[in-house]
């Protein structure tokens, strides 16, 4: 059974001028796109601001929204770990530490700043599994955008996919990176304003913060853990047992909180390359930190819906239920469609529905703009084709746009076919990139840490990964894709999340130190000079800048951390 | 670059806003039902359309300003 929603004239009105300003921003900015440097770096011209709302949009696809009130039914509060432990820290630690790197280095991309620090098979091998990354997390976001419109509107799947894909080429093919930004922050108020009331109006329904905590309370009792466990973050993270997720908080903190968090905002492409498109250094530092302060707040508005629906479906004659497979399971995924058809009236619908939509649609052009500028700059202009002409790299970046968004239609129909292979591809992404972070602290403050070492580093961190899952099962699982198929299992994790923070933390510490012997045992393949701009110790300190004190990055950071543990402690 | 996101920023949730609160006050008072029996569009549609002036204000402040400064 799935839920219906029924859009009236008004809210198809909403959806539908949405799109013709989205498309509309790329039109107006065709005229700009003078050359690839504007294509693919905005020019390095954009304000903090924006390049901040972007950040944190751009991140603020499918994933985010369905997932983290997904959870927020599953968990409850304990969801916030995954901002308040994991995003700020990171985000913050990205701003204040490794932004000089990045936007210092004049590198374009992600990957060419691995080739200017280690060499040029570290750059090749994480370009080559960047680009192939975010096409399959495009495709899957169409997908689950199609889906979506097929199951609540009961639109055609393949008119649903073909209508997404055509938006999103044509902005991006108009207006590159500066479009995708600039839409990412008409979305991010698009969430805010449709998602605001939603969350709201549960809140109040549940009779509020309190009434929450009581039905949260019938409803943690009624799965045998302690009363609070849905509405206290921190209380119940002791032992495994304890609390819903299965994770104690030394694999909570370390896992997720240090290396899946670190590894992915510091340095995952998609995200850099917004601050990277900053108009200068200090605006590029401020872009994680302003991106902070919103996101800081993000829980209540997409996790807290989730509680919410949890509180509501304790209430069996409430007349608000998930709905269920062929076992009974709650579709968890379902908590926002379902609350936006139960609580918002015609009008606010459309406006929640076209956040919806957008935020599926942005977590698509975020990572075609990814791939383009890594195709184009880090395997293009340096493999295949180097040399030419700056007019025959835009040209390229269109084409890669085409491509790339036609191949994500081809990855969105094979999610549709084969659902096993997806959930396999983005394993293997996490075997990729949980090490990549190691290689990154290494590159930026050790000067001794060599090309061979990242390289082989990096390969043995991954293949530590592989083998970590393979040799370990979260309980209730057969031996497959879930882990186990390596023919042994020497541990039984009690939920996947467990093993999915300690395959990272493996991952990492693998890397970590196969790097550091690898490059003690090789000789530096690159010289103090070449590392200036590149690693701490031989970059000359900043000097301090005139910016009044609200702009500076390290003020911004300690407000930021001090505001995140007040959340954390109002809600242990 | 010459583009200031401002303007679009505020004409869209300016319309919105509009759309919004202009439903708000001829739409039957049956949808709102489901709301809590709370007129939402009116009073969220209040908020968008706040939202929408003010980035538009901002826009157009910046615009004169650019335009009189002497060159």
């Amino acid at each position: 059974m799935n839920p219906t929603l029924s859009l009236g004239g008004i809210d198809y009105a909403i959806l539908i001028i949405y799109f013709v300003f989205v498309v509309g921003i790329g039109w107006v900015l065709k005229t700009h796109m003078k050359g690839s440097s504007d294509f693919f770096m905005s020019g390095r011209s954009i304000p903090a601001w924006i390049t901040g709302l972007a950040f944190l949009s751009a991140n603020l696809g499918a994933q985010e929204v369905i997932g983290m009130a997904a959870s927020g039914a599953q968990y409850g509060i304990a969801t916030s770990h995954f901002y308040w432990i994991g995003a700020i820290p990171a985000m913050v630690f990205l701003g204040i530490f490794m932004m000089p790197f990045y936007y210092g280095s004049k590198a374009h991309s992600v990957p060419e700043y691995l080739r200017l620090r280690y060499d040029e098979k570290t750059r090749a091998f994480n370009a080559g599994t960047f680009a192939v990354m975010t096409i399959f997390s495009s495709g899957i976001s169409l997908y689950a955008l199609a889906k979506l419109l097929e199951s609540l509107l009961h639109w055609n799947f393949n008119a649903s996919i073909a209508v997404s894909a055509v938006v999103v080429l044509v902005y991006i093919t108009l207006g590159g990176l500066t479009s995708a930004i600039y839409n990412e922050v008409l979305q991010f108020f698009m969430i805010v304003f449709g998602f605001a009331p939603l969350a709201w109006i549960g809140l109040r329904d549940a009779g509020g913060w309190e009434g929450l905590k009581a039905r949260l309370a019938t409803a943690a009792t009624a799965n045998h853990f302690a009363p609070g466990t849905y509405t206290q973050s921190w209380q119940h993270m002791g032992s495994a047992s304890s609390n819903p997720m299965g994770v104690e908080w030394f694999g909570l903190a370390m896992g997720l909180g240090f290396v899946l968090s670190f590894g992915y905002w510091c340095t995952d492409f998609l995200v850099v390359q917004r601050a990277m498109a900053a108009n200068s250094m200090s605006a590029a530092r401020r872009t994680p930190l302003i991106a902070a302060f919103p996101k800081m707040l993000f829980p209540f508005l997409v996790i807290l819906p989730g509680m919410v629906a949890l509180g509501l479906m304790q209430d069996k004659h409430g007349g608000f239920a998930l709905p269920t497979d062929a076992h009974g399971t709650p579709d968890y995924n379902m908590v926002i469609p379902v609350m936006l058809g139960h609580y918002l009236p015609s009008g606010l619908l459309g406006l929640g529905f076209t956040a919806l939509a957008a935020a599926f649609m942005s977590g698509m052009a975020g990572n075609v703009t990814a791939f383009n500028t890594v195709w184009t700059y880090d395997l293009y202009q340096s493999y295949i084709a180097p040399g030419k002409s700056d007019k025959h790299y835009l040209m390229m970046g269109r084409l890669a746009t085409i491509v790339g968004v036609l191949v994500s239609v081809g990855a969105a129909y094979l999610a549709s076919k084969f659902n096993n292979i997806m959930n396999l591809l983005q394993l293997v992404f996490a075997f990729v990139n949980a090490p990549l972070f190691a290689t990154f602290l290494l590159g930026m403050f050790w000067r001794r840490a060599t090309g061979h070492g990242a390289f082989w580093g990096l390969l043995s961190g991954t293949a530590i990964a592989a083998i970590h899952h393979g040799v370990t099962l979260p309980i209730g699982n057969e031996p497959g894709v879930k882990g186990g198929w390596l023919g042994t299992v020497l541990h039984t994790y009690p939920s996947e999340m467990a093993q999915n923070f300690w395959t990272a933390i493996f991952a990492w510490t693998g890397c970590f130190l196969i790097t550091i012997a690898i490059s003690l045992a090789t000789k530096k393949n690159r010289t103090d000079a070449e590392l200036k701009g590149l690693v701490y110790s031989l970059t000359p300190k900043a000097v301090p800048l005139h910016e009044p004190w609200y702009e500076r990055p390290v003020v911004l950071g300690v407000v930021v951390l001090g505001a995140t543990l007040a959340l954390n402690l109002i809600f242990a | 670059m010459n583009f200031d996101l401002r303007l679009p920023l505020g004409l869209i949730f300016t319309l919105f806003g509009l759309m919004l609160t202009g439903y708000g006050m001829v739409s039957d008072r049956a949808i709102y039902a489901r709301s809590l029996g709370l007129n939402l569009n009116l009073g969220w549609g209040a908020v968008v359309l706040a939202f929408g002036l003010w980035m538009g204000t901002l826009a157009l402040l910046a615009r004169r300003k650019r335009h009189t400064k002497p060159r």
